[in-house]
């Protein structure tokens, strides 16, 4: 060993191989499994693609970074289904590009948000969080009262969903201008929180 | 290292990144210190898009790590690269285009994560095009770097170019793979993965872009700088092959810690918090070899503040690595989790330890590249040191009393089993510690500010001295 390791130490392409080699094996058991079997995997039940207004909400979602302080992964503990309802299934996220587990909570988890609330308190709290909830540090998001979603770039988004495999049809792509023509980007939020795991409620 | 025959190095492009290491330092913990005083007052993000929280914390996190980090590595690894060898960067325009290329990334990514361009993954929020040019700048950096060690006149690579070499080649992969996505126009993509292996795929390049960005580079750094400084040869060499091939090796299996409880396959969250279990072996062989060399030059401690920082890097090295694994283990990483716990482990890490041997490294490099004796002010040196070693303490303290709170209220129930604390009840204990974390920060950012002021000194009056740049003999 110590005169492999000095004839490696003398050989810059040796090592480099070497370190491709002990780097690759990782991922290649941890990652590539998964990644094969995901391919299979049926979404859990009552999970369909985003709806088109959901679908703009989700990627505001993801503009804004809000999967920095709130995750949308409720573990299998006891203490966290006792505050956020039951555990999160693989099936859930199959259409999450990208997944929004999240890593930290300043805020609370949002996995099972949908229902919780009515949309009028959404929308007020979106617009002044402060409002309903005193002691908050959530920034407030009243300019996307004033953006409005474009139904081009939502049907555009939802062609590449569908080229990566999601199930969207002709119809749902024909409907998207009618759901989502008028709509503000905080009605798009709110239509996606809404939605956040309302199939898998006690 | 005495060469007897002269090499002419390329010092300009080691130059230009440490300088630009510098600023970058503290255009990153600024915006650090802001995104930290928004979460005591949220009126600070001004109702204004492109200041508010969530598009500013990836600001912070990219800046620290590609812009700051980023460039302190590229400075100091050229440098050592071209000293352990006796030669000459491989390519001048190679490694001119890989600065250019690099500072280009990083403003595009002041502009594009504002405005809320974004893939949505941490650490990879950056989108497509800036993808696409950051593998074309860390191409051109393997061929500069590999190039140079084909062309090296010492025969022995020496053990920082391990570390390198295994950093350029792994942040390749992981970069290319966690980013794969279809694009929607230039501003917006979508990831090829979903759910479940999206999150394995991010979390393995999450987990390894601390780990060989943050964790194997800078101990190539480590590796150069303490014998350098402490005057003292490295005390093992089998303990740094013990280091490094564990490190390599066990690294990349530990991504999935980060997925405990989840919704992760059991088998692959197992196998995540035993082999980051394991990475005890290369945590403990590396700050053993880096205490040993520096005991015996302790008396310096006194008078040389760059010992200092190399110091308690040596020791956050070890601390922040042993709470990784630590908290990699399930029962532990269920309370901490979420909580300010990995806030505080992230910062341990970045402040304590890739801070600190980052600002060495750069404190030494920059007046052997700008033919200087030694920097500005020795003095602004130990000023710098005790702000950070002030703030970095007050800023984790803060936040590691504060996540295990959070996690102990989160969970704490009551004899019948509902609830003692609301969210908010957490929320509320925590914002005096958000206010001692702030205090931390500005400390830190202090720190960085007068390093760059000590730095501008160093570099503008280089003019008014004779010595060429690139004298060979004090390599």
């Amino acid at each position: 060993m110590p005169l492999l390791q000095q004839k490696i130490e003398r050989h810059g392409i040796a090592l480099g191989v070497l370190i491709a080699i002990v780097i690759s094996a990782g991922g290649l058991v941890e990652v590539v499994p998964l990644y094969l079997t995901a391919r299979s995997m049926p979404a859990a039940e009552g999970i369909h693609p985003y709806t088109p207004l959901a679908l703009a909400g989700r990627d505001v979602y993801v503009r804004e970074g809000c999967y920095g302080c709130h995750s949308q992964m409720i573990r299998t503990l006891r203490s966290e289904t006792a505050r956020y309802g039951a555990y999160s299934r693989a099936g859930e996220s199959v259409y999450d590009r990208p997944f929004q587990f999240g890593s930290k909570r300043t805020g609370p988890d949002l996995a099972r948000i949908g229902g919780r609330y009515t949309d009028e308190w959404h929308l007020q709290h979106l617009l002044d969080p402060r409002a309903v909830v005193p002691d908050s540090n959530m920034p407030a998001y009243a300019w996307l009262a004033d953006q409005r979603v474009d139904p081009h770039e939502v049907e555009r988004r939802m062609r590449a969903l569908q080229k990566l495999g999601d199930p969207y049809s002709a119809q749902d792509l024909q409907s998207v201008s009618a759901q989502v023509q008028g709509h503000s980007e905080l009605e798009a939020l709110i239509a996606y929180l809404q939605g956040l795991g309302v199939t898998a409620q006690h | 290292m005495t060469a007897t025959e002269t090499v002419k190095y390329n010092d300009v492009v080691v130059r230009r990144f440490a300088i630009m290491a510098a600023v970058w330092g503290v255009a990153g913990m600024a915006v650090g210190v802001l995104i930290a005083a928004q979460l005591i007052w949220p009126a600070l993000n001004f109702d204004t898009p492109w200041l508010t929280y969530g598009r500013l914390r990836p600001l912070h996190t990219n800046a620290v790590i590609f812009a700051f980090g980023g460039s302190a590595l590229f400075a100091a690894c050229y440098y050592i690269v071209q000293r352990t060898g006796q030669v000459r960067l491989f390519s001048d325009r190679l490694a001119n285009f890989t600065f250019w290329g690099w500072q280009a990334v990083i403003v595009l990514a002041l502009i594009t994560l504002p405005l809320g361009i974004t893939q949505g993954k941490e650490y990879a929020e950056l989108e497509w095009p800036i993808d696409v040019l950051i593998a074309a700048v860390w191409i051109a950096y393997a061929i500069v770097f590999f190039g140079t060690l084909a062309r090296r006149r010492v025969k022995h690579i020496y053990v920082s170019n391990w570390f390198f070499a295994a950093y350029i080649i792994t942040i390749a992969v992981l970069h290319i793979v966690n980013n794969l996505a279809l694009p929607v126009g230039l501003g917006k993509s979508y990831m090829i993965y979903t759910g479940v292996v999206d999150a394995m795929v991010q979390w393995w390049y999450g987990h390894n872009a601390v780990g060989f960005f943050l964790t194997a580079a800078f101990l190539g750094v480590a590796y150069y700088v303490i014998p350098k400084q402490a005057q003292r040869p490295l005390w093992s060499y089998p303990l740094s092959v013990v280091n490094f091939w564990s490190l390599i090796a066990v690294y990349m299996w530990a991504g999935p810690h980060h997925l405990l409880y989840t919704a992760l396959p059991d088998w692959v969250q197992s196998l995540g918090m035993v082999f980051s279990i394991i990475l005890l072996a290369p945590s403990i062989s590396g700050t053993v070899n880096f205490l040993m060399t520096l005991s015996g030059a302790w008396r310096r401690l006194a008078s040389d503040p760059i010992l200092r920082f190399i110091t308690v890097a040596a020791c956050f090295y070890g601390l922040s690595t042993f709470e990784g694994s630590l908290l990699a283990v399930r029962s532990v990483n269920a309370l901490s989790h979420y909580t300010d716990w990995t806030i505080a482990h992230v910062h341990s890490g970045a402040l304590g330890w890739v801070a600190m041997i980052g600002v060495a490294a750069l404190y030494m490099i920059i007046p052997r590249v700008t033919g200087r004796e030694a920097m500005h002010s020795i003095r602004l040196i130990g000023v710098h040191f005790w702000l950070a070693f002030s703030g970095l303490l007050l800023y984790v303290t803060a936040m590691w009393v504060a996540g295990v709170r959070q996690g102990l209220m989160w969970s704490a129930s009551n004899a019948d089993g509902t609830l003692v604390y609301s969210f908010m009840d957490a929320l509320r204990m925590t914002y005096p510690w958000y206010g001692v974390r702030l205090l931390g920060g500005i400390l830190t950012l202090a720190g960085m500010l007068v390093m760059l002021y000590n730095v501008w000194q160093t570099v503008s009056v280089r003019e008014t001295r004779a010595t060429p740049a690139t004298a060979s003999g004090r390599a």
